[in-house]
């Protein structure tokens, strides 16, 4: 049978973001007297060329059969050491990660007590990577199209991208028209072109393309199947309702923004008095014409920044992102149409980061928009004006400012929906509700759910330039299986011991997956390893120990569970 | 062995899309927490096979935490509810060994919540340093 394991254990450094809380050489001698271990090293970053080649170098010169990196998390690097195993002719999944990053060196103090815990993390690792065993990596065929959920400038871009390339594309649109929020605006920062007019013959080119299909007042109600065949069912309601049953070989999510709610801070007196604006009621105010509050010309014009922003208590801890440049814009847009009328932004930062922003805000500065620090505390009625009350922050003193209309500017919200599209695509959200990416900063467009990939505002605020790069960047994610035409199917699947199986039935019943089946003639269970998921729910149900999941099984868990408490009895 | 100066040894069986993402959101976070726990990757919650939760216990281990996506948000869909039911015969299981059915606990922590991982394992420290060492423990030593 297998030979007698040559285990290779390498301790990362990671710079020193685990050598200073862990002390790296005390584990690298540590896990070189363990069994089985034929040499353990540590390097300042495995995950480097030279740290790679150290690895690579043993394989080929001692003979190594299992590698375990105590590094970083496995959903970090674990393909990066994964590959650089099967370079070297050696099974991928032979390959075993301990995690003394994330749950070792940077959640504890620096001490013995820590790196204990890491000795018994790569003890614990190399227990479980003793018994890998390899497993063949298997593909599966990619139905060739895509669904776009969504029909802003997001889904309409990565739309286009994907269907150019040649493939078929399926745009669900939740409302009857195209564009997104999008439409609604009246011009763009800070190049003040109309939005529509760049938008329009987007959307034109989209319904007259032959190789997408878009269906608008319709969503998307039931999602199953696997990266590369998704089988998706969709709903239109419109007068003509019917259900659409699609299929599909990858998903981008596109669904956009919603906006704060500004009644939820009452101090601004939003929906008490109707001069009171958000940014986006700007928007229709400035395209309709003259531009008039109460039929009159205003003459004192207040902006507000961060409304609902940067707030962790009362509202949302985060930054929009456009707003800063949205009331610049506004503020101009004003300054240019009134030049009579006193323009003042209250603001608590500026933030100018974009390509020309900084120029914009300095221009409009010029222009005569007043810009003042100021924490505004509430907004008061004074005869035919309304009054803002604040703190200017740089004066340290209070001000009242009269104002004819105030234009607040509210930040974005994820989608009211975005929980109900999260449970069907097994999305996760991260802290400020938006879709999470898969990593935030190596895998900005990709989920944790192989196929689905993230366009836009949905995955959080972003403006017009932004939204379009993610857009394509996801259309071209996407666009890899489809034209490889086939993508890798989990190896780490449910398997069948058939001598000790009974053929009692249970596993079957706990798959969600249709995975199991009953062999007809020799009545012991099967498993359809391109069905099969590996939750390993049918293993951890099975009375006769018959079932069991490659990569995590019984004798591995239980071998780990043995390392780390054995010693305590 | 006094209460004061025992430290608990806790094993976690978490479910590779929630709670071990969790945990790391923690790590990223730099969010600080009892070095008490030691953390087994497993695909899903629904996969903690009961023995493994036995094995841990009778070998002495004070407390097992599993940790799994919220409800509905399971990556297979209903892992967590089958971990929900198993946990639930499993205390019946303890109770009847003798050993405090509060020294297994199931937690929902998703990928977002690195600050409730860090918690959750700063209760159950604390929580397991008041109960006291795991009898398991003492009745096997030599
Ligand atoms: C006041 C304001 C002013 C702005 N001004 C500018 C500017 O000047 N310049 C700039 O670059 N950016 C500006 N922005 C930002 C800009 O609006 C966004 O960057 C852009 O609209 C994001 O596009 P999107 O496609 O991601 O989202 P959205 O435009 O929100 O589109 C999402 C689409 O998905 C649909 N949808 C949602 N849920 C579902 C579902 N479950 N099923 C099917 N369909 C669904 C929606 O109906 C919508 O059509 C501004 C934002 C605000 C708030
Ligand atoms: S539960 Fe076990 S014994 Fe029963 S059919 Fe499934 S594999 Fe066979
Ligand atoms: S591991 Fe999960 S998906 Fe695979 S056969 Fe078992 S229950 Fe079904
Ligand atoms: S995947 Fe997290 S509980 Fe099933």
């Amino acid at each position: 049978m297998a030979r007698t394991p040559k285990v290779g254990v390498y301790i990362c450094h990671c710079g020193i973001n685990i050598a200073h809380t862990v002390d790296v050489e005390e584990v690298a001698g540590f896990a070189g007297r363990l069994p089985h271990v034929a040499v353990a090293r540590h390097y300042t970053y495995m995950c480097s060329d030279p740290g790679q080649n150290l690895i690579k170098q043993d394989i080929e010169e001692l003979g190594l059969t299992h590698v375990v990196v105590a590094a970083c998390s496995p959903l970090m690097h674990e393909t990066t050491f994964r590959l650089a195993c099967q370079e070297k002719g050696l099974n991928p999944y032979q390959f075993e990660m301990a995690n003394i990053r994330e749950q070792c060196s940077w959640v504890h103090a620096a001490g013995p007590e820590t790196t204990e815990k890491a000795k018994q993390l790569v003890a614990s690792g190399v227990s479980k990577a003793i018994l890998l065993e390899p497993l063949a990596e298997r593909e599966a065929e990619v139905t060739p199209a895509a669904l776009v959920i969504g029909g802003g400038v997001a889904g309409i871009h990565a739309a286009l991208d994907i269907a150019d390339a040649g493939f078929r594309v399926v745009l669900v649109e939740r409302g009857p028209a195209l564009g997104g929020r999008a439409m609604q605006l009246h011009k763009t920062f800070p190049t003040l072109e109309p939005v529509a007019g760049l938008i329009a013959p987007l959307i034109a080119r989209l319904l007259g393309h032959p190789r997408i299909e878009v269906l608008t007042e319709a969503e998307v109600t039931e999602v199953s199947g696997y990266y590369g065949n998704f089988e998706i069912e969709v709903a239109i309601r419109n007068p003509q309702s019917a259900i659409c049953n699609l299929q599909v070989g990858a998903i981008i999510v596109a669904t956009g923004y919603d906006l704060f709610d500004p009644t939820a801070l009452p101090e601004f007196g939003y929906g008490q008095y109707p001069e009171v604006i958000t940014g986006m009621e700007f928007e229709r105010l400035a395209a309709g014409g003259e531009i008039t509050v109460n039929g009159k010309t205003p003459q004192d014009v207040v902006f507000i920044h961060c409304v609902g922003s940067r707030d962790a208590h009362r509202a949302l801890p985060y930054c929009s992102r456009v707003c800063c440049m949205v009331t610049a814009r506004q503020a101009h847009e004003i300054q240019q149409r009134l030049p009579e009328a006193n323009v003042t932004v209250l603001y608590m930062d500026v933030r100018a980061f974009g390509k020309g922003f900084e120029e914009f805000y300095d221009e409009v500065r010029r222009e005569g928009v007043l810009y003042r620090r100021a924490n505004p505390s509430e907004i008061i009625r004074r005869g035919d004006k309304l009054i803002v009350r604040a703190e200017d922050t740089l004066l340290g003193e209070a001000v009242e400012l009269p104002a004819d209309l105030v234009v607040l500017a509210v930040g974005m919200t994820p989608r009211a929906d975005t929980e109900k599209l999260a449970a069907l695509l097994r999305l996760s959200r991260s802290p400020d509700g938006f879709f999470m990416e898969a990593h935030p900063k190596l895998r900005p467009v990709d989920t944790a759910t192989g196929g689905v990939f993230l366009a836009g505002c949905c995955q959080g605020p972003k403006d017009i330039p932004d939204t379009i790069a993610q857009a394509r960047a996801a259309a071209a994610a996407a666009m890899v299986p489809l034209m490889r035409g086939k993508v890798k199917v989990e190896a780490a699947v449910a398997f069948v011991e058939e001598e000790l199986c009974a053929g009692c039935g249970v596993c079957a019943e706990l798959c969600t997956y249709g995975a199991l089946a009953l062999h007809p003639v020799r009545g012991v269970m099967t498993v359809n390893p391109v069905l099969c998921q590996g939750c390993g729910a049918c293993a951890m149900a099975c009375p006769s120990g018959a079932m069991n999941l490659h990569h995590f099984t019984f004798d591995q868990v239980m071998a780990q569970v043995d390392t780390l408490v054995g010693h305590l009895s | 062995m006094s209460n004061s100066d025992f430290e608990p040894r806790i094993v976690a069986f978490l479910c590779n899309w929630c709670t071990y993402t969790g945990a790391d959101l923690a790590g990223t976070s730099r969010i600080q927490y009892p070095p008490n726990v030691r953390i087994i990757r497993l695909m899903c919650s629904g996969a903690v096979d009961p023995v493994y939760v036995l094995k841990a216990l009778l070998d002495g281990a004070d407390g097992v935490l599993i940790g799994g996506c919220h409800p509905g948000d399971c990556h297979y869909q209903t892992g967590n509810y089958k971990a929900r039911r198993r946990v639930a015969i499993l205390k019946e299981t303890l109770r009847q060994m003798g050993l405090e059915e509060d020294r297994l606990w199931l937690r929902w922590i998703s990928a977002s919540e690195g600050q409730r991982f860090a918690d959750t394992i700063t209760e159950m420290t604390a929580a397991l340093k008041a109960m006291g060492p795991n009898p398991m423990r003492r009745e096997w030593a030599v």
